[in-house]
């Protein structure tokens, strides 16, 4: 292995890359709740080509790649659990092209959430992408390898479905494209060509390295507006989301539910965001949003919370500072968000199977969701905070995360960027032929079976 | 608890019916047809003006014989069950301001000031004008008046009693001080008007804002540097219940300098800030009366828009500063003519 990383210096220089045991222990974890899983070496590519020598050089000495952008997922997927080295992309954080009339961004594989979102709107401030609600320094690239989402998901879809191509290094050392792209100058589209780029999307890191990619942009409002509405009946969810997304309007929509502060234990609100380029205009959705729900509002069973302009500026906050404060509510650095991927018909199912797993676990939760599309799905999430200094903290969390990911399968839905359990609950699941193609697909792109093993195996 | 103070014979002798000929945002086809609607709200039966009513307390100062028409209306609006907001916002807004049992024994000095619910707003008790006072706030003493808009009597019956006994309790007894300064309007109307519609007894001396400020300019004129400017005053709802503090806000005005320019919608004929309206999901009523009020107030060619009440200022405030007027509370505009 000495000889190995001696070969991986010669790569990258020795600066970017560390067998120490501190960096070890440092890529061994992250803030979830998964056992430490730590990697021989960690490295630091700077460039396309480095990634595609690193990856000749592992796959000629069949030695594991872990390739990690932010490291944020909190399912663990970036634990090298076989070792190997840790492919840590953040030095490749260039944002290379911006396209104002085509409206996409072109970045590195390293590149963050926060720095597209700086650039812009130093550079581009007429144009916006869809930021997650994950700490700033999550990677665009990682992001859309888990299928995320964000602020503006309900325009624009998952995260992965705003993206136009791909420049990636297979393990085996090639480098390929997707998209449009691999035959134009242009990263417009994915479209008219074989979506290829399914290749390496929800893979979790096990078909290749995104070293390049094309996300699209959108409009950046000068006037931006939220409201809130609340209700008492999970059950009225789904035709509130259907009714409320239907105006296409919204920029985004998120659901939540939480136990604190006390006088928010038992409603259901829904947060929903629109922004225009004038004032009458952003009048005009939101006359069109309320109508939607009008319904309702008329029996006086739900409605808009009213809210002074003032207190709405933390609502408008891009990423949402609230998920990061209940992060840390336990105290200890522990910290576990549960995404299931569902249809929003199953809002209540959802809702109260994680009122009875944080009851029987006794677990601090908050419970929400993002809307995907025109409530064509929805992220519907549980986040459990625990202490990572006491073991019987952690457990309790493991416990409700598993009831959450089997709860989210017995629902219909799919847990999301799931972590190595969770993946075997699916497996099980899956229609047999879709697994099997799976592992056909894999086989082919990763022959020594380098990528991130032991992730999607039975 | 005894009934709200209300004499039927006497609104029924009325002639005028000004409780609701006067209202701004329910028509009446004449003074019959006000009548009628009146008589059925006397009778305990249902009115359309218990579903339309804004809940903009102005049919108390309407009133000519202090009949607490509102109260009343606010009391059968309960009764029937017509929620003027959705349900749920309304439970939030219960629990949001419950007493929280947070409050604790506090020695205090006069002037006592009471900041009600506005813990946030406790800077704007300095300076000469507040010179050693004592401020005290938070939800254990929150006033409650605002139930008067969410059809909730009970609430302020079951509520403000308990209030009551917190400041006397925790501040004013072992202090031996029996008055106390009310920041806002709303409270100032609970202690007073409220609470003796409802029969909840008062053992300490309300004092006014305004009233305070007034005296306390009489102590320091030489203090005083005239601001000289145009000011557009926005009075609040809770103003109605108080209206004779309203001729003292004229005084204070004269001697800082600030001329208060007569606005269509100002004093009796004052509008709304268009905040309750957004709890009743009456946004587009609500964008109304925004517009109508800022319009109002641009035509004057005011430098200041003035409020006394927070809740009007947070929601009218972001909108009169894009006009370009600077939006201001009563005792920050002294504040500037006493030179702070």
């Amino acid at each position: 292995m000495n000889d190995f990383i001696r070969q991986l210096a010669d790569i990258t220089g020795s600066g970017f890359v560390s067998s120490e045991p501190e960096e070890r222990y440092l890529y061994s974890m992250d803030q979830g709740t998964m056992s430490p899983a730590e990697p021989d070496a960690v490295i630091m590519p700077g460039s396309t080509e480095e990634v595609r020598e690193i990856m000749l050089l592992a796959n000629k000495h069949k030695v594991p790649v872990v390739p990690m952008g932010g490291g944020l997922v909190l399912s663990g997927l970036t634990r090298a659990l076989h070792g190997g080295i840790i492919l840590d992309m953040k030095r490749m954080n260039r944002i290379l092209q911006i396209n104002p009339k085509s409206r996409y961004a072109v970045v590195e594989g390293g590149a963050s959430e926060g720095m597209l979102q700086a650039y812009l709107k130093k550079h581009h401030p007429e144009l916006k992408h869809s930021m997650p609600d994950a700490p700033p320094i999550a990677t665009l690239a990682g992001n859309i390898c888990i299928h995320g989402s964000g602020h503006l998901s309900v325009l624009g879809g998952f995260h992965s479905d705003m993206l136009t191509g791909m420049e990636v290094v297979l393990p085996t050392g090639d480098i390929m494209r997707t998209g449009s792209c691999s035959i134009s100058p242009d990263w417009f589209a994915r479209a008219p060509l074989p979506d290829l780029s399914g290749l390496f999307i929800g893979w979790s890191g096990t078909t290749g390295v995104v070293t390049k990619l094309g996300i699209r942009l959108f409009p950046s409002y000068s006037h931006n507006d939220m409201l809130i509405f609340v209700c008492e009946d999970a059950d009225l969810m789904p035709d509130v989301i259907s009714r409320l997304t239907g105006t296409q309007v919204a920029e985004d929509m998120t659901p939540w539910m939480t136990p604190k502060p006390e006088w928010a234990r038992g409603f259901l609100h829904i947060n929903i965001s629109y922004g225009a380029h004038s004032k009458k205009e952003l009048t005009f959705k939101r006359n069109l949003l309320q109508a939607s729900v009008k319904k309702y509002s008329d029996q006086k069973i739900a409605g808009f919370l009213p809210m002074p302009p003032t207190e709405k500026s933390r609502f408008l906050k891009i990423p949402s500072p609230d998920l990061v404060k209940f992060a840390d509510i336990r105290k200890g650095g522990g910290f576990e968000y549960v995404g299931a991927i569902m249809a929003i018909e199953h809002f209540a199912e959802a809702y109260r199977a994680g009122l009875q797993i944080a009851r029987t676990y006794n677990v601090s939760y908050s419970m929400g969701a993002r809307i995907i599309g025109a409530g064509h799905a929805m992220m519907f999430f549980y986040a459990y905070a625990f202490n990572r200094a006491d073991p019987e903290d952690i457990k309790l969390a493991q416990h409700a995360l598993e009831a959450t990911n089997t709860a989210a399968l017995e629902i219909g839905g799919i847990p999301w960027k799931s972590e190595l359990p969770a993946q075997k609950q699916i497996i099980n699941k899956m229609d047999q032929n879709t697994f099997n193609l799976m592992n056909q697909i894999r086989s082919v792109l990763d022959p020594n079976h380098i990528m991130n093993p032991g992730n999607w195996e039975k | 608890m005894p009934a709200i103070k209300f004499d039927p014979e006497l609104c029924a002798s009325c002639e005028t019916v000004d409780c609701l000929m006067k209202c701004q945002y329910i028509e009446f086809a004449g003074i019959s047809d006000a009548k009628a609607e009146k008589l059925k709200i006397n009778a305990g039966e249902n009115s359309r003006v218990l579903n339309e009513c804004l809940t903009c307390y102005a049919c108390q100062e309407y009133c000519p014989f202090g009949n607490n028409p509102f109260y009343l209306l606010v009391e059968l609006q309960e009764k029937k069950g017509i929620l003027p907001a959705p349900k749920p916002i309304v439970e939030e807004q219960l629990r949001m301001m419950s007493p929280k049992g947070r409050i604790t024994r506090q020695k205090v000095r006069s002037p006592v000031v009471n900041m009600c619910a506005f813990p946030m707003l406790t800077g704007c008790v300095r300076g000469k004008l507040f010179e050693g006072a004592s401020v005290i706030s938070g939800n254990d003493i929150f006033c409650n008046i605002m139930w008067l808009h969410f059809a909730k009597n009970s609430v302020i019956r079951d509520r403000v009693p308990k209030m009551i006994d917190n400041i006397m309790s925790f501040y004013l007894k072992d202090s031996k001080i029996d008055e106390m300064v009310c920041f806002h309007d709303e409270c100032y109307g609970t202690y007073t008007s409220v609470a003796e519609a409802f029969g909840i007894s008062v053992p300490f001396k309300p004092i006014h804002l305004f009233d305070y400020i007034n005296r306390r300019l009489n102590e320091i004129p030489d203090l005083i540097k005239p601001i000289n400017e145009k000011i557009a005053y926005q009075r609040p709802c809770s103003n109605r219940l108080s209206p004779e503090t309203d001729k003292i806000l004229d005084d204070i005005f004269i001697k800082i300098g600030a001329e208060r320019v007569p606005r269509k919608h100002d004093r009796e004929n004052a509008l709304c800030c268009g905040g309750v309206p957004r709890a009743q999901q009456r946004d587009e009523l609500a964008d109304e009366l925004v517009e109508k009020n800022i319009s109002d107030m641009l035509s004057t060619g005011a430098k200041y828009c003035v409020f006394n009440c927070p809740f009007c200022m947070a929601t009218l405030g972001q909108e009169v500063a894009e006009h370009g007027l600077m939006p201001i509370l009563v005792s920050d505009l002294v504040l500037i003519a006493l030179g702070e």
